[in-house]
C-alpha cells in the first residue's frame, strides 16, 4: 500500500452515530463504519463480557442476542446493528433470564477459564427457547459453533441437559 | 440406613469434596477481567508488521509515512528496542552443548520465520496502528530456507543461523547398556517409525499484555495473560534493567494457557519496551491469525523405535531415535529441548525392562518456535511405546490387556528406577489396568466389534498406559541456570473479623487453583470455605513462587497452603490458650470456634481471638506478640518429581469409505494421589483428553514449501468441537505421595498424555482386517484412505 490510500483512510475514520437498545437501555455511540459490533460493545460500551476469539464466526465467544436471536458480534459491523435490540451476557445476567443455566454451569463446573462461557450461555439460552427438551446429540449439535479449549464440553452438555429437564418439569407442573 | 462415616463427615472437611469454584460465578456473569478487557488511562495500542518470508535479509525499512499518520505515536524497529533491551538466549546449562542464537524483541537485519514481527507501531487505536502498518515499506532479500526435518539435517543445506555449522540445537543420548545383546537374543522384535505433526494451543483468549511504565518513579506494571507472573517479573527486570521490586506483573483472569502462556514472546518483550520508550501504557492483543503464526507450536517429532521381547511376551529392551524440529530459535527461558528430553525419558515408563538406548536430535528450521505445551513429551513417548506394545501383542497373539498385564511394573514393586533414570515412588498400573477393563466392559466391546465387522462396520478399541511427570523439583530448571522457581509461597492472615485471607503464588487459569487452596485452608484451619479468600496472580501482593506449570498447583501450591495453615492454626491456638488459660494442645478449631480438643465443647470464636489480638492486645499477658499473619514457603524435597500414572481406553469407528473417524467413547483410570476436589480433577481429565483427541485427529499446523503456515485460522485449522467429542468415563485410584502431608500429585496433563496413543491404537485395531496401519498423527481421513490404498 502507499500514500494514495489516504482518502480511503479518511473515509473509514469518519464516524457514524448509531443507536441500539442494549440490555434494555437506549444507547447511542459514534462508530467507524469498519468497526464490528463486538468491538463497539467491548470498547465504546465497556461490555467486556462479550469476547472476541477468532473474529470470523468460528468460535462463538462473541455471541450476543440481537432482536432475540443469537448472532456473532464479530461478523457484524456496528452500523448494521443500528436500531437493534441487543442483549449481552451482562444484560441476560441482570434480567435473570439465564440464572438457572448459570447456576447449573456453576454447580457442575461447566467452565474453566470462562472465556467461551458467555457465548456458550447465549447459545444454550437460544437452544432452549427453540427446543424444550433437546437430546444430548442435539445439544452437542447446537453448540458445535462454540469452541471451548478447557472443559472437553461434557459438563457443559450435562448442565444444559439438566436445565432443559428442570425447565420442562416446571412447565409440566403448572 | 446410614452409610459409615468417612473423613468427609468431619466438620470443615473439604479435602476430597466436590465443591464449586468460588470465582466461577463471576466468569459466568460476564464479569471476568481478562487482560484483553483492561483499559488504562492514556493507553495506546500496538500492532506489528510481520515478515511475509520464512527467511530473508532485511535490506531497508521505510517508516516515514507510517510515522506521519495521524494518531500514530511511535514506529519502532529492531534497533530502537535493542538500545534498551538486552538479548536473550534460549539455552539451559544442564543441556550440554545446546545452542540457540540470541533473540531481541524485533530483528535487526534478518527474519527467520514467516510471521515474525519486524516493526511495531503504537497508535491511538489498534485500527490506526494497523492502518500505519500498511504504510511501512520493507525491502527484503530472500534467503534459502529449511522447512522440514530432513531438509534441516541435510549437511549441505541452508543454515537457519548462518553463524553456526549446522542446524543442530541439541543432541543427547541415553544408554543403560546391553541393548544390542537384548535385541540379538530376543524372540520377537517390533519396529516402527512414527511421526507427529505440529499443533498449537489455540487458547480461546489470545496472548494479551498491557505494559505500563511510569517514568516518574521508574516502575513498570505489566498486566500479562501469563501463567508465570514471577518469571516475567524477573525477565522484565533483568532485560530492561529495572530493579525487580519496581516491576509488578499482574495476571488476573487468563483465557486459557496450557503451557503456551509461559514463554517469552517477541511481541510481549517489545510492548514492554514500547511503553518504556513512550512512558505510557501500551496494549497488545494478538488476533487469531497472529496467534497461529507467533504462539509456540508443539510436538513435530519423528521417532524410530524398536522393542525386543522374549518368547513369553515380556519386554526386554527398547531402542529409540527421536528427531524433533523446533523452529528458528529455542524458546526462552525454558528452551525447546525439554519436550524431546522428556520423550526419550518417558519412553516405556509403565513397563518393567532393563535395557534402553535413545538418541535425541533437536533441529532448527525456518518456522515459529515449538516449546512446552500441555503434557510436554508425554503424548509422543506414550504413543510410540503403546503402539509398539500393541504391535508386539499382535505378533504374539496376545490381547492388548494381557500383554500390558504381563509387563507393567507391579504395584508392590516400588520404589523403582526406570532404565531412563526416573525414580518412581509408587504407581498403580496393575489396579488401573484392571479397573479400565471393567469400566470399558471390554469383553462386550470386543464381541460387539466382531459382530459389527461382519456387517462391514469397522470399530476399533485402543488402550494406552501412561506415566505423567508432575511437581518438578529445582532439578528441572533451576539446575540449568533458569530463574524459575520450584518453590511456592503463601501468606495467610486471620482478619480482624475472624476470616482468612490467603495470598499464594500458584496462579489460576480456570483449573480451580483458588478453589482447592481455599478447600485446603478451610479444612486445615477448621473454618467454613466461604470465609477463606484466596488471592493469586500479582507479584506485588503474592509471595514469589513457581506458579502454575507442569502440574504443580495442587501438589506444591496445595502443600504450601497446608503448611502455612497449620502454622497459622498453631499461632491462633497459642493466643487462645493464653486467653483461656489452657494448653494449646488441648484446643482445636471447628467451624471458626476454638473448642476443647477432646470434648469439642465450644470455648470462644476465633473472631474473638482476632478482635483481642488486633484491638485489645493490652489485655494479653506481657510480652505476647500475636502473629496472626504467617508467611510460609515450601519446595519439594525427596523425589525429584511426583510421577502419576493411569490408563486410557478408546472406542471408535472408522468409516473405511470416507476415512472419517468417530470417537464413540473414551475412558480413563487415573491416579493423581490425594484428590482434593473430584469434580475439578474430572474436568482436568476431560479437558486434557479432548486436547489429546484434537491432536490425534484434527490439529496440525501445515506449512507450504516456502515456510508459509497455510491453515492459520479457525476455519482452516480444525479443533475439537462439541459434536466430534465423545462422553468420557472416569475412574480414580488414589496413591498419595509420602513426600508431602497433603499427598497430592498433579493431574492436568494426564488426559493429554495418552489420548492420542489410545486413538492411534484404536484406529489400527479397526484397520486390522485390511492389513493397513497408521503411523502418523494427526490421523486425518486422507491418511486413513491412503493406508487403505483408496486414495
Amino acid at each position: 500500500m502507499n500514500g494514495s490510500d489516504e482518502t480511503l483512510l479518511d473515509d473509514v475514520d469518519e464516524t457514524v452515530r448509531v443507536r441500539f437498545i442494549v440490555n434494555g437501555r437506549k444507547v447511542a455511540c459514534e462508530v467507524a463504519p469498519r468497526e464490528t459490533l463486538v468491538d463497539c460493545l467491548r470498547n465504546a460500551l465497556e461490555l467486556t463480557g462479550t469476547h472476541a476469539g477468532c473474529e470470523m464466526g468460528a468460535c462463538g465467544a462473541c455471541l450476543v442476542q440481537l432482536d432475540g436471536r443469537a448472532v456473532h458480534a464479530c461478523l457484524m459491523f456496528a452500523v448494521q446493528a443500528d436500531g437493534a435490540k441487543i442483549d449481552t451476557i451482562e444484560g441476560l445476567t441482570e434480567s435473570g433470564a439465564i440464572a438457572d443455566l448459570q447456576a447449573e454451569f456453576h454447580r457442575r463446573n461447566a467452565l474453566q477459564c470462562g472465556f467461551c462461557t458467555p457465548g456458550m450461555l447465549v447459545n444454550a439460552h437460544e437452544l432452549l427457547t427453540q427446543i424444550a427438551r433437546p437430546s444430548r446429540e442435539e445439544i452437542r449439535d447446537a453448540l458445535s459453533g462454540n469452541y471451548c479449549r478447557c472443559t472437553g464440553y461434557e459438563a457443559i452438555i450435562d448442565a444444559i441437559d439438566a436445565v432443559a429437564k428442570a425447565r420442562s418439569e416446571e412447565g409440566g407442573a403448572t | 440406613m446410614s452409610a459409615p462415616l468417612t473423613s468427609l463427615d468431619r466438620p470443615n472437611s473439604y479435602i476430597g469434596r466436590s465443591v464449586p469454584r468460588p470465582n466461577a460465578k463471576r466468569l459466568l456473569a460476564g464479569r471476568g477481567r481478562y487482560i484483553s478487557d483492561i483499559r488504562l488511562p492514556r493507553m495506546l495500542y500496538a500492532a506489528f508488521l510481520r515478515s511475509p518470508y520464512a527467511h530473508a535479509k532485511i535490506v531497508a525499512i521505510n517508516v516515514e509515512q507510517a510515522g506521519a499518520l495521524e494518531g500514530v505515536h511511535l514506529v519502532a524497529v529492531g534497533a530502537d528496542l535493542a538500545k534498551i533491551c538486552t538479548p536473550w538466549i534460549g539455552t539451559l546449562d544442564h543441556f550440554k552443548g545446546m545452542t540457540s542464537a540470541p533473540q531481541l524483541p524485533l530483528p535487526l537485519d534478518r527474519v527467520v520465520w514467516a510471521g515474525q514481527a519486524v516493526v511495531a507501531v503504537v497508535a491511538d487505536s489498534r485500527a490506526i496502528a494497523e492502518d500505519a502498518l500498511e504504510l511501512i515499506e520493507i525491502d527484503y532479500e530472500e534467503l534459502p530456507l529449511v522447512v522440514d526435518i530432513d531438509g534441516a539435517r541435510d549437511p549441505g543445506g541452508p543454515l537457519v543461523n548462518p553463524d553456526s555449522v549446522n542446524n543442530v540445537c541439541f543432541r543427547s543420548q541415553l544408554d543403560s547398556g546391553a541393548v544390542d545383546e537384548a535385541f540379538a537374543h530376543a524372540a520377537h522384535v517390533v519396529e516402527e517409525e512414527l511421526s507427529f505433526g505440529r499443533h498449537t494451543a489455540v487458547t480461546l483468549e489470545p496472548r494479551a499484555i498491557v505494559a505500563d511504565y511510569d517514568p516518574a518513579v521508574g516502575a513498570l506494571t505489566v498486566h500479562h495473560a501469563t501463567q508465570t507472573p514471577y518469571q516475567f517479573q524477573d525477565l522484565y527486570s533483568r532485560h530492561y534493567g529495572i530493579p525487580e521490586a519496581r516491576v509488578r506483573v499482574i495476571a488476573t483472569d487468563i483465557g486459557g494457557s496450557f503451557g503456551m502462556k509461559l514463554h517469552v514472546y517477541h511481541e510481549d518483550m517489545a510492548v514492554v519496551g514500547l511503553s518504556i520508550l513512550l512512558g505510557r501504557p501500551v496494549k497488545y492483543v494478538a488476533d487469531r491469525i497472529e496467534s497461529f503464526v507467533s504462539d509456540i507450536h508443539a510436538r513435530d517429532h519423528r521417532v524410530h523405535a524398536r522393542m525386543a521381547l522374549d518368547a513369553k511376551g515380556e519386554i526386554l529392551a527398547m531402542d529409540v531415535v527421536d528427531l524433533t524440529a523446533i523452529g528458528a530459535f529455542s524458546t526462552y527461558p525454558r528452551t525447546s529441548v525439554v519436550e524431546g528430553n522428556q520423550v526419550i525419558r518417558l519412553m516405556g515408563a509403565p513397563y518393567r525392562f532393563k535395557n534402553y538406548r535413545a538418541a535425541l536430535e533437536v533441529i532448527f528450521q525456518n518456522k515459529v518456535q515449538t516449546s512446552q505445551y500441555r503434557a510436554v513429551g508425554h503424548p509422543i513417548a506414550c504413543a510410540v511405546t503403546e503402539r509398539l506394545v500393541d504391535m508386539a501383542a499382535a505378533k504374539l497373539g496376545l490381547d492388548p490387556f494381557a500383554i500390558r498385564a504381563r509387563n507393567v511394573i507391579a504395584d508392590d514393586a516400588y520404589p523403582q528406577t526406570s532404565p531412563t533414570g526416573y525414580r518412581f515412588e509408587a504407581l498403580s498400573h496393575q489396579v488401573c489396568l484392571k479397573r479400565l477393563h471393567e469400566m470399558m466392559d471390554y469383553d462386550t466391546l470386543r464381541a460387539e466389534q466382531a459382530e459389527l465387522r461382519k456387517r462391514g462396520i469397522h470399530r476399533g478399541i485402543g488402550i494406552a498406559a501412561f506415566v505423567e511427570i508432575t511437581n518438578p523439583s529445582p532439578a528441572f530448571y533451576g539446575v540449568g541456570g533458569a530463574r524459575i522457581s520450584s518453590q511456592d509461597g503463601a501468606i495467610l492472615s486471620l482478619t480482624p473479623s475472624g476470616e482468612v485471607r490467603c495470598l499464594i503464588s500458584v496462579t489460576e487459569q480456570g483449573q480451580g487453583t483458588e478453589a482447592i487452596i481455599s478447600q485446603i485452608v478451610a479444612d486445615q484451619l477448621g473454618v467454613a470455605q466461604e470465609h477463606v479468600k484466596v488471592i493469586t496472580g500479582d507479584t506485588e501482593v503474592t509471595p514469589h513462587g513457581g506458579a502454575t506449570w507442569a502440574c504443580r498447583g495442587a501438589g506444591i501450591g496445595g502443600e504450601t497452603a497446608l503448611q502455612a495453615t497449620r502454622a497459622l492454626k498453631r499461632n491462633i491456638l497459642e493466643i487462645a490458650a493464653l486467653i483461656l488459660q489452657e494448653q494449646p494442645s488441648s484446643l482445636d478449631i471447628i467451624d471458626g470456634e476454638v473448642v476443647d480438643a477432646v470434648t469439642r465443647n465450644q470455648r470462644m470464636p476465633i473472631s474473638e481471638i482476632a478482635r483481642i489480638a488486633y484491638f485489645r492486645s493490652d489485655t494479653l499477658p506481657p510480652g505476647t506478640q500475636a502473629q496472626l499473619t504467617v508467611s510460609h514457603h515450601f519446595a519439594p524435597q525427596g523425589y525429584p518429581f511426583a510421577f502419576t500414572n493411569g490408563i486410557q481406553g478408546c472406542s471408535l469407528e472408522v468409516d473405511v469409505e470416507t476415512g472419517f473417524i468417530k470417537v464413540l467413547k473414551h475412558f480413563i483410570v487415573e491416579d493423581c494421589g490425594r484428590v482434593i476436589n473430584p469434580m475439578l480433577v474430572d474436568e482436568q481429565l476431560r479437558g486434557g483428553i479432548v486436547q489429546g483427541l484434537g491432536a490425534a485427529l484434527f490439529e496440525e499446523c501445515r506449512y507450504s514449501e516456502t515456510g508459509q503456515l497455510v491453515n492459520g485460522s479457525l476455519a482452516d485449522y480444525l479443533v475439537p468441537m462439541p459434536m466430534e467429542m465423545p462422553d468420557i468415563v472416569i475412574g480414580h485410584v488414589e496413591t498419595p505421595t509420602a513426600d508431602t502431608e497433603l499427598g497430592a500429585k498433579g493431574v492436568g496433563e494426564a488426559g493429554t498424555a495418552a489420548a492420542s496413543a489410545c486413538v492411534l491404537n484404536a484406529v489400527n485395531d479397526a484397520l486390522v482386517p485390511f492389513d493397513a496401519t497408521i503411523n502418523s498423527i494427526p490421523i486425518t481421513p486422507t491418511k486413513v484412505l491412503k493406508a487403505l490404498k483408496r486414495f
